[in-house]
């Protein structure tokens, strides 16, 4: 008995040695920690509990039968974070480099599939070499398998890829199919196809870095979603992440005790908007005295910067925040700030976070590059998304609400519940000038009728109140009681119900 | 009395000048400028006149403007403040002319001390100590020599209308006053508009010492002890104290009969400053009398428990002092700072913008120590390119003068600022320095104190401790409450969190235990166990309460996995780990901070006026590379190390931002 007890002991010891101390000290050497290690600082101190930890592949081919591992280069299994569960599974790239082989791509479908059937947050964490050459159609049926459990978890419970090493070819897909990936900085990248297969299909040099780091995705290409300096910044991130998210889409969200007087009044708000409409300030300066202790996990922060998208809590749970940022581009909506959004109000919609929204915008950008660019379709997802939305929808407009951005932000019309404007806001289809060039075309050579038409123009249209006046604004509010006021609105809209027609699914203008 | 005076200033001078107006019963005019339509001092004036646009010349300075204020709210007296016009002649007089009065000097007096040369002479007729020194017009670089020789060295050439420290030379050979002369007479024709300039003895290691005099119009005048302002960073004051500490009671009395006869002699009836240069020898010699309040005279309130601006207002009403020199008395010991929006890290460069964040130290008395801090802004409120950068002065008040700088360092600790670059950590530094703790001062402390500029101080001993303990804290508290999280799963024993951490302060691992304890905890460091208690909650930006058996506060702002503590000038990050977490973090690698050395970064966002050096020119430390448009202001950005210009990625004209490479060094 007790030697099958010592066995067990040493099977397991052979198997958390992955692919044994020379390639773990190789991998640290590389900065990075290993599988078993991020699995430890993702997850509650003890808590893991492994499955699969002795499976090996089944390939015979190329010599394969005589190299196998316990494990096969991914450890899987569950455990908790702050005491709620959490799946997860990370590639070991110490064992064949972390590459996907069947019993590999199973281990990771068992996971996915008891995530999707327990209704918790899974987590992929990913250092790999793509699929393993020598099994050839059996790791890509493999992925196959995995892509397609990414897709039927998808809007049902949260899945998360932190991509901590390489993640090429087949591997990158999973993480584009989940809600959030995560890199860490100089340490991985992402990409379909590699360097030098780059060089020879187009003659283009680059690096793996340029081809694909964080630095590329977070700002350019909006694949990643935000990116940190290292395996334990980036894994301690997640964590306060998944303390934001709901379990799955029918538990609701989170909620924590808040050390914040949600009454709090902030009278330095009411000198937020500067007297100049053409002097840009700092939007996140209001996000961060409104949420519950200025904490705020910003989502894409690097990218479309136009627009702010993040986790915050108010009363303790969570709220989904949507922002035009004055600060660049004065917040105008363009392509890639509308596909931000986008996405950012559709994981919010399903997985039944409330929505605040602060609008400052002042239109959508103008111009050929972005209507050959597709703007129209771009504007029409975040259009899209906030009218599909049956969260709670709060929004507080700050300044400009010009035009169509007026509608698309969540406005009364496209199913906002509670809208407020502050005093400083302008409700109008677009800005004094450009209103009474239009209407009055006849006085254009005569500047003082222009100027006397202007102030009109201005003194009727530039306020909340003609919005007010038809109830498209519910109440006109001081800056400095913002908090109170959402506090209340989103207590109030916790019980919100909306009925839609059956569809099998709606057709967002992807 | 006043029914109804107006304040010519704007800024803490005007709020504070409006505190003690109310308290007195007499209502209040702001006047403002177009920067200045939602500053404080309007906000809490009963009524205010603008007066026009934002630069002081066009607003501020403007008599006619202020007069016209004055008529149309029925004014009846003007309260000049300090700076722009309250040492104006013609001011004085405008107003007399008018019929308003002014509330500060007769006209005579302040003509009489308003000039540097002639108010040397008066001093000296009065008997007051002055400089050995040629007072007469200096026409040639060779008389400057010879007056120079007959002083003895070194001497100091000056420009006579110049104040502060412009225009101002010290010589050690007779070559060096020619060639001194020569320049100090160019630049004080081309800074002040008046080439004269003198030549006396210059006091090695001198002392800033001041003595603060009030006269009223019947001929009375007292003296309210001295103030030491010997804490200068290019001749601005930085920190002033009150009493001083070389003085003892018998040169006290000296220096305060010396500036009071002056006073008389000149006719002076109101409140003024005598200020003098005193060596380490306790000899002091006359500089100038200013004819106004000082920005430091709250240091003085404090100690004589004498309000100068009611003293003020109540002899410009023609009242009679109603004190006698025998009833001042010099009550324990003040320190102040000024709080300054200027970023110390980068030379001081100043820093305008929003205040995101301003919450001063709570003010009021406990235990006989007192905290005051004057200021004219607000959270919210902007710091204008247009005027003086000064947010604040923060007083502190208690029996010794070791108490009051232990006041002051913890008072400097818990006034949080955000939003622009400000002075704190600097004064903080100053707060810790043993040679101003001995009260070793001179003029030179800050140029010899700071040679290198200011950097940020990495904590050490007990300072480090303290923040040791303060991080652990917030992340127990933290801690515990992520334990009450919704949602989690049904463990037989509730989710628990190991209490031996590690503390990365600096990047240094520190391990720590975190036990209850009966109120609070008890955090244990190297078998030190010290107790905890604090009611500060995430979210505020800064942590007060007790740490063993000191009340402490501490700056706290939140980093991804951490926080950027400060505290006793010290600023560092703070990492709270589980054990195995310090483990695996200590394998991360050192993140590559790029190295900028071996670039020029624009400090400020600005305009690039011109480029000085050339690609492959090899430059000395100190050469001048570039000229930066900020604030109005051109800066001069130098080299800081030897080397050659491999690439220039700017060009004259060029708007950059902040930390923009302006060029690149091989």
């Amino acid at each position: 008995m007790k030697d099958m007890l010592e066995r067990l002991e040493d099977r397991r010891a052979e198997a958390r040695l992955g692919g044994g101390e020379a390639r773990i000290a190789a991998q640290h050497g590389r900065g990075k920690l290993t599988a078993r290690e991020r699995i430890e600082l993702l997850l509650d101190h003890g808590s893991f509990e492994e499955f699969d930890m002795f499976v090996e592949h089944r390939s015979t081919d190329f010599g394969m039968e005589k190299s196998k591992i316990p494990g096969d280069g991914v450890v899987t299994g569950w455990g908790t974070v702050n005491g709620r569960t959490v799946f997860v599974f990370a590639k070991d790239f110490t064992v064949f480099g972390g590459s996907l082989s069947e019993a590999h791509a199973n281990k990771i479908m068992k996971i996915q599939d008891m995530a999707l059937r327990m209704r918790a947050p899974i987590v992929g964490l990913f250092d790999a070499g793509g699929a393993r050459i020598q099994e050839g159609v059996a790791a890509l049926g493999g992925y196959g398998e995995v892509f397609k459990r990414n897709v039927i978890a998808s809007g049902v419970i949260p899945q998360i890829s932190v991509i901590m090493g390489p993640c090429a070819g087949g591997d990158v897909y999973s993480p584009a199919m989940t809600d959030f990936i995560f890199m860490v900085r100089d340490r991985s990248y992402m990409f379909v196809t590699g360097p030098e297969v780059v060089r020879t299909v187009t003659n283009e040099t680059v690096t793996s870095e340029e081809l694909g780091g964080a630095r590329v995705h977070t700002t350019k290409s909006s694949v990643a979603d935000g990116a940190f300096d290292n395996d334990v910044e980036a894994l301690l991130q997640v964590r306060r992440l998944i303390d934001f998210l709901p379990a799955n889409n029918l538990e609701g969200v989170p909620e924590l005790p808040s050390f914040d007087d949600p009454g709090r009044v902030d009278a330095s708000l009411d000198t937020l908007v500067p007297d100049n409409p053409n002097k840009p300030y700092d939007m996140k300066e209001l996000i961060l005295k409104i949420v519950d202790e200025g904490d705020f996990f910003e989502i894409q922060e690097a990218f479309a910067r136009n627009i702010i998208t993040g986790f915050c809590r108010v009363e303790g749970r969570t709220v989904g925040i949507v922002a035009n940022q004055p600060m660049v581009l004065a917040g105008v909506l363009d392509s890639d700030a509308s596909r931000k959004a986008a996405r950012f109000i559709r994981f919010c919609d399903a997985f039944n976070i409330p929505i605040v929204t602060f609008e400052d915008v002042p239109g959508f950008l103008p111009g050929t590059a972005q209507e050959y660019g597709g703007l129209i379709k771009h504007g029409a997802k975040l259009l899209f998304a906030y009218a599909e939305a049956t969260v709670p929808l709060v929004t507080i407009i700050t300044r400009k609400a010009f035009g169509g951005a007026y509608d698309v932000m969540a406005s009364k019309h496209v199913g906002g519940d509670v809208n407020y404007a502050w005093p400083t806001a302008q409700i109008a289809v677009m800005g004094a000038k450009g209103a009474v060039e239009i209407i009055f075309r006849a006085d254009i050579g005569d500047a003082d009728k222009i100027a006397a038409r202007t102030k009109e123009y201005e003194d009727r249209f530039m306020s909340p109140f003609v919005a007010a006046e038809r109830g498209y604004i519910d109440e006109v509010i001081m800056p400095h009681s913002t908090r109170r006021r959402i506090a209340r609105a989103l207590a109030m809209l916790r019980t919100k119900e909306v009925e839609r027609p059956w569809k099998k699914h709606d057709n967002i203008p992807l | 009395m006043f029914d109804k005076i107006l304040i010519a200033n704007r800024g803490e001078i005007a709020c504070r000048i409006i505190k003690t107006a109310r308290r007195m019963g007499i209502k209040t005019v702001a006047v403002y400028s177009e920067a200045d339509r939602d500053a404080l001092h309007v906000e809490m004036a009963d009524e205010a006149v603008p007066i026009g646009p934002a630069p002081a010349a066009e607003s501020y300075l403007v008599i006619d403007k202020i007069i016209d204020a004055c008529l149309k709210t029925g004014a009846q007296a003007v309260h000049p403040g300090y700076g722009f016009l309250s040492e104006r002649e013609a001011f004085a007089k405008a107003l007399a002319a008018a019929g308003i009065v002014f509330i500060g000097p007769n006209p005579h007096a302040i003509a009489a001390m308003g000039d540097k040369i002639e108010s040397k002479k008066a001093a000296s007729a009065a008997g007051v100590s002055t400089v050995p020194g040629y007072l007469g017009v200096i026409e040639t670089p060779a008389h400057a020599v010879k007056i120079a020789d007959d002083i003895g060295y070194p001497v100091m050439i000056k420009a006579s209308a110049g104040g502060g420290g412009k225009g101002m030379r010290i010589a050690y050979s007779s070559d060096e006053v020619a060639e001194g002369f020569a320049r100090a007479t160019s630049e004080a024709a081309n800074s002040f508009g008046d080439d004269r300039v003198f030549v006396e003895k210059f006091i090695t290691d001198p002392r800033h010492i001041e003595i603060q005099v009030l006269g009223d119009k019947h001929g009375n005048v007292i003296y309210l002890g001295e103030r030491e302002c010997s804490i200068q960073r290019r001749n601005q004051k930085v920190i002033e104290e009150a009493p001083s500490p070389l003085l003892d009671e018998a040169t006290r009395r000296i220096m305060g009969e010396q500036a009071v006869a002056l006073a008389k002699a000149v006719g002076y009836d109101s409140a003024g400053t005598v200020e003098f240069v005193a060596g380490q020898d306790r000899s002091f010699f006359f500089l100038e009398m200013n004819t106004r309040l000082q920005v430091e005279h709250p240091v003085t309130e404090m100690i004589t428990g004498i309000d100068l601006v009611e003293e003020m207002i109540r002899v410009a009403a023609g009242e009679k002092l109603r004190l006698t020199q025998a009833d001042v008395k010099l009550n324990g010991w003040a320190v102040e700072s000024r709080i300054y929006a200027e970023d110390p890290v980068r030379g001081f460069l100043p820093s305008t913008g929003r205040l995101v964040t301003y919450r001063p130290p709570q003010e009021g008395e406990t235990g006989g120590v007192s905290v005051r801090n004057d200021t004219g802004v607000f959270e919210g409120g902007e710091i204008s390119i247009y005027y003086d950068p000064m947010i604040a002065k923060l007083v502190t008040h208690a029996p010794t003068r070791s108490e009051a700088i232990a006041a002051q360092a913890e008072a400097l600790d818990a006034f949080a600022i955000e939003g622009i670059r400000h002075n704190i950590p600097f004064l903080s530094a100053i707060m810790q320095n043993s040679r101003w703790r001995e009260g070793a001062l001179s003029t030179g402390f800050i140029a010899e104190e700071f040679a290198d500029g200011f950097k940020t101080i990495q904590p050490e001993g007990d300072v480090a401790i303290r923040m040791i303990a303060v991080a652990a804290a917030i992340d127990h508290l933290q801690n515990e409450r992520k334990r009450a999280i919704s949602g989690q799963m049904r463990t037989p024993a509730a989710l628990a969190f190991e209490r031996d951490r590690v503390v990365m302060l600096a990047r240094e691992p520190h391990p720590v235990r975190v036990d209850d304890a009966d109120e609070g905890i008890a955090v244990v460091i190297d078998d030190t166990i010290l107790p905890v208690v604090s009611r500060w909650v995430p979210g505020q930006p800064v942590w007060t309460g007790r740490v063993g058996d000191h009340s402490i506060a501490v700056q706290v702002r939140p980093l991804p996995n951490g926080f950027l503590l400060s505290h006793a000038g010290a600023v560092s990050e703070a990492r709270v780990y589980t054990r195995r977490e310090a483990e695996l973090a200590s394998l991360m690698p050192e993140k590559q901070v790029a190295d900028t050395g071996k670039v020029l970064l624009c400090p400020m966002p600005g305009l690039v006026k011109a480029i000085l050096v050339k690609v492959g020119q090899e430059v000395k430390v100190g050469e001048p590379l570039c000229m930066v448009e900020a604030m109005k202001m051109e800066n001069v950005l130098r080299a800081e190390r030897d080397g050659t210009i491999a690439k220039i990625n700017a060009k004259e004209g060029d708007s950059l931002a902040v930390d923009a490479v302006i060029m690149e060094f091989s």
